[in-house]
């Protein structure tokens, strides 16, 4: 533990589905401002444990804790104000136009967000302002995804989830929203958790970097120490696929 | 005969009867079923369990639904008093109400189960509580199936609205039940008409909600919206405004005869100031119930049926004992005044074609027992299992050859035809004058009497200028008169008559009218 006040604990957090084990006991503090990746194959229960912070998923075993508080204890709509919540299904309403979307969190509490505030939050994630009265379905996927991020910015979270944010998304637009998220990231002074199953990415985004198996945490290190050969087989695994590719495309760069 | 478009102006007041009974058994099916849709998309045993029952409910024919909530009323009448209405409104609003949930019901559980996951997921990542959540986004976003649902009840509940008529509530079934009746395909075509207009119509400004609400056109789903509002509220408004001040409703049974009669009687209450309204077309078991309910005020009825009926006696102690004692109960038991007799009866008989009659030396019942082993009889479908049946059989020894069962229209064809060589009529069928038929006599009394009986509901049985103005009619009207005006109005010909004109005919034969 670096921090001595970290913003996000997991204290055993465990869940099963009947016989089958999603999440085993994860331990882990996660200090406010550090960007965090979670990483693993499909099934070892990457978006299970995310799903736990913002109590989409409630954990059968151990507990949550955000800002020293359980997150099973407070009331489930008032914690997710608290969180922004960007995942792969992005999940615009699709009755409501660019701008509704983007407001929807403050509207919930009552709260007004004003057109200039739109046009900020969308020039944050490089969107004309005059898309504020789109509908969803008048938008690219990659203009979507970043009305996501907007509308999860946009009540001012402590803490910004990500679930495969960018897996819908064609390589060169994921490429720039990655980088425009870390740049958020930076100027927003936020506290990013992303899972995402491309190593790479992950190892370009963020500053710590935890690896899944089979439910149990494996890996936890930083994209340093797992590309000098940290972290044990699994996140080596992992770290092999991208190390390969770059090693094989730089090999035909030399021959050509 | 009217033509169609001259009787359509006349039906302002059943239009909005049926507008304000369809409206409202759509907008209680509504208030049920949508709730019970919220409930069932997060309760798999819920969802099955309403569905199944709302299917069930479209198994039973509107026809028997409506007929089955007078009993359901009448039993219910122990719990909540005996001013629960067991006619008209009530009955259909709850059973067009049930008849409606189904489409209701389906298509907003249907449109729940398939929202897409990702947005609902987002409803919670966002932090939705319930509430917002389905006020925001699911109850938007299912909004335009929802209002394919209401669209479809719409049309059922208005085209089944129209057999609200046969439970004594107001519709646009009447001029079809009346028509039908009578056979003046006139009013049962301007009735399926209007009805089907209605439906129409409903179902084109509904059809603007839905696409309106589908395209996020504010002002069209709005619009749309208002013009089907407008609508309800104007039937409702004509209607409170006709409603002023009770009127005398008066009954008529399924047949041409009662529709006659209602209308003479109502015609002289007209001319003695009072305001009238006819419940057309009743069921002949409800009649009974809803004039001793006040639900009806008067009606014609029959000695025999209400001796055997109601009373459950199977004697026969001759006309005058049995029309004293029925006289008696009625005011003892239901406080229905019985007012009077009109002097002819519509009962059971015996009738022949004249030259067989004359052929045979037949013109009574002792006469036919002596021919009868040889001669094949015809009767209604029931005939031969009633007790009147067995009463003459047994007291003249009536033994024929062959015995067979007719629709009563084809009974009087398979007499003209010698399919049948004596038939059991009804006394005042008007096919008895047209087929110059002769009834025979029944010297023992063996037939129990149907004299036909003025009966006034409690509500109105003091009400002397209701009887100083029916006074008149009782011993009034015989036989053959009845006879002739029920074939004018059962006749297809030029010289059909509608139950108006021949309840003026007969009131000028029984010298009540210029």
């Amino acid at each position: 533990m670096t921090n001595p006040q970290p913003l996000l604990v997991f204290e055993r957090a465990a869940r099963a589905y009947g016989a089958s084990v999603a999440v085993a006991g994860v331990d882990c503090a996660i200090a406010a401002g550090s960007f965090v990746a979670l990483v693993g194959a499909s099934g070892s229960g990457k978006s299970t444990l995310l799903k736990m912070v913002n109590a989409l998923v409630e954990p059968t075993g151990g507990r949550v804790l955000f800002s020293g508080e359980d997150v099973t204890r407070l009331a489930p709509a008032r914690l997710r104000r608290r969180v922004g919540y960007v995942f792969q299904g992005i999940g615009l309403f699709p009755h409501m136009n660019v701008a509704q979307n983007i407001a929807i969190g403050p509207r919930l509490t009552g709260e007004k967000t004003t057109p200039e505030r739109i046009a900020d939050l969308l020039r944050l994630v490089e969107l004309e302002p005059g898309l504020a009265s789109r509908m969803p379905d008048e938008l690219s996927g990659g203009q979507r995804q970043r009305v996501g991020v907007a509308r999860a910015l946009a009540s001012a979270p402590e803490l910004l989830l990500m679930d495969e944010p960018f897996g819908a998304l064609d390589p060169v637009t994921r490429d720039a929203l990655g980088r425009k998220v870390r740049e958020l990231h930076e100027r927003l002074g936020l506290t990013t958790v992303m899972v995402t199953h491309d190593m790479a990415e992950a190892l370009l985004l963020a500053d710590r970097v935890l690896v899944m198996d089979q439910g149990k945490l494996v890996a936890d290190t930083t994209p340093r120490a797992l590309l000098a050969g940290e972290g044990g087989p699994v996140a080596q695994r992992l770290v092999a696929v991208p190390r390969g590719q770059a090693e094989r495309l730089a090999a035909m760069e030399r021959s050509a | 005969m009217a033509p169609v478009w001259d009787i359509l102006p006349g039906l302002g007041d059943k239009l909005a009867a049926h507008v304000v009974l369809s409206a409202s058994a759509i907008g209680l099916a509504m208030l049920i079923a949508l709730p019970l849709a919220v409930w069932a998309s997060r309760s798999q045993a819920v969802a099955r369990l309403s569905l199944s029952l709302a299917s069930l409910v479209q198994t039973i024919p509107a026809l028997a639904l409506l007929a089955l909530f007078f009993p359901l009323l009448l039993s219910l009448r122990a719990v909540f008093g005996e001013d629960l209405p067991t006619l008209g409104f009530l009955p259909a609003l709850m059973a067009l109400t049930l008849y409606a949930l189904l489409p209701i019901l389906r298509n907003t559980v249907t449109a729940q189960a398939n929202l897409d996951p990702g947005v609902l997921e987002a409803a919670d990542g966002v932090g939705m509580t319930k509430w917002q959540k389905l006020t925001l986004v699911e109850a938007p976003l299912s909004a335009p199936f929802i209002m394919a649902g209401i669209r479809t009840a719409s049309v059922w509940t208005i085209g089944a609205a129209t057999l609200a008529t046969t439970i004594g509530q107001p519709s646009l079934g009447d001029p079809i039940f009346a028509g039908l009746q009578t056979q003046n395909w006139a009013l049962v075509v301007a009735g399926c008409l209007a009805s089907a207009g209605l439906a129409l119509v409903a179902d084109w400004l509904l059809w603007w909600v839905e696409r309106g609400i589908r395209q996020r056109r504010r002002w069209q789903w709005a619009g749309a919206l208002l013009a089907v509002v407008a609508g309800v509220s104007a039937a409702l408004w004509a209607q409170t405004d006709s409603a002023e001040g009770r009127r005398i409703v008066i009954a008529a049974k399924q047949f041409s005869e009662q529709y006659i009669l209602a209308r003479l009687i109502g015609s002289r209450l007209e001319a003695a100031g009072y305001k009238v309204e006819y419940r057309d077309g009743l069921g002949s078991a409800v009649v009974h119930g809803a004039v001793a309910a006040s639900s009806i005020d008067i009606s014609v009825d029959y000695t025999g049926t209400i001796w055997t009926n109601y009373l459950g006696r199977k004697d026969n102690p001759g006309r005058e004992a049995m029309y004293e004692t029925i006289r008696e109960w009625e005011w003892r038991e239901n406080g229905v005044r019985v007012l009077g007799r009109l002097g002819f009866e519509n009962a059971y008989a015996f009738a022949m074609r004249e030259d067989r009659a004359r052929e045979l030396g037949v013109s009574s019942l002792i006469d036919l027992a002596a021919v009868a082993p040889s001669l094949t009889v015809g009767g209604d479908p029931e005939f031969f299992e009633r007790p009147e049946w067995i009463a003459v059989r047994d007291a003249y020894g009536l033994n024929f050859a062959k015995r067979r069962n007719f629709a009563p229209t084809f009974m009087y064809n398979a007499l003209a035809s010698g399919e049948a060589d004596v038939i059991s009529a009804y006394t005042s069928d008007g096919r008895i004058a047209a087929d110059r038929l002769v009834v025979l006599e029944d010297p023992e009394g063996a037939l129990p009497s149907y004299d036909a009986m003025i009966m006034l509901s409690p509500r109105i049985a003091g009400d002397e200028g209701v009887v100083a103005a029916l006074t008149p009619l009782l011993g009034a009207i015989g036989v053959e008169a009845m006879r002739a005006a029920n074939l004018a109005v059962d006749r297809e010909d030029a010289h059909k008559l509608t139950p108006e004109q021949a309840a003026a005919w007969l009131a000028r034969q029984a010298g009540l009218a210029k």
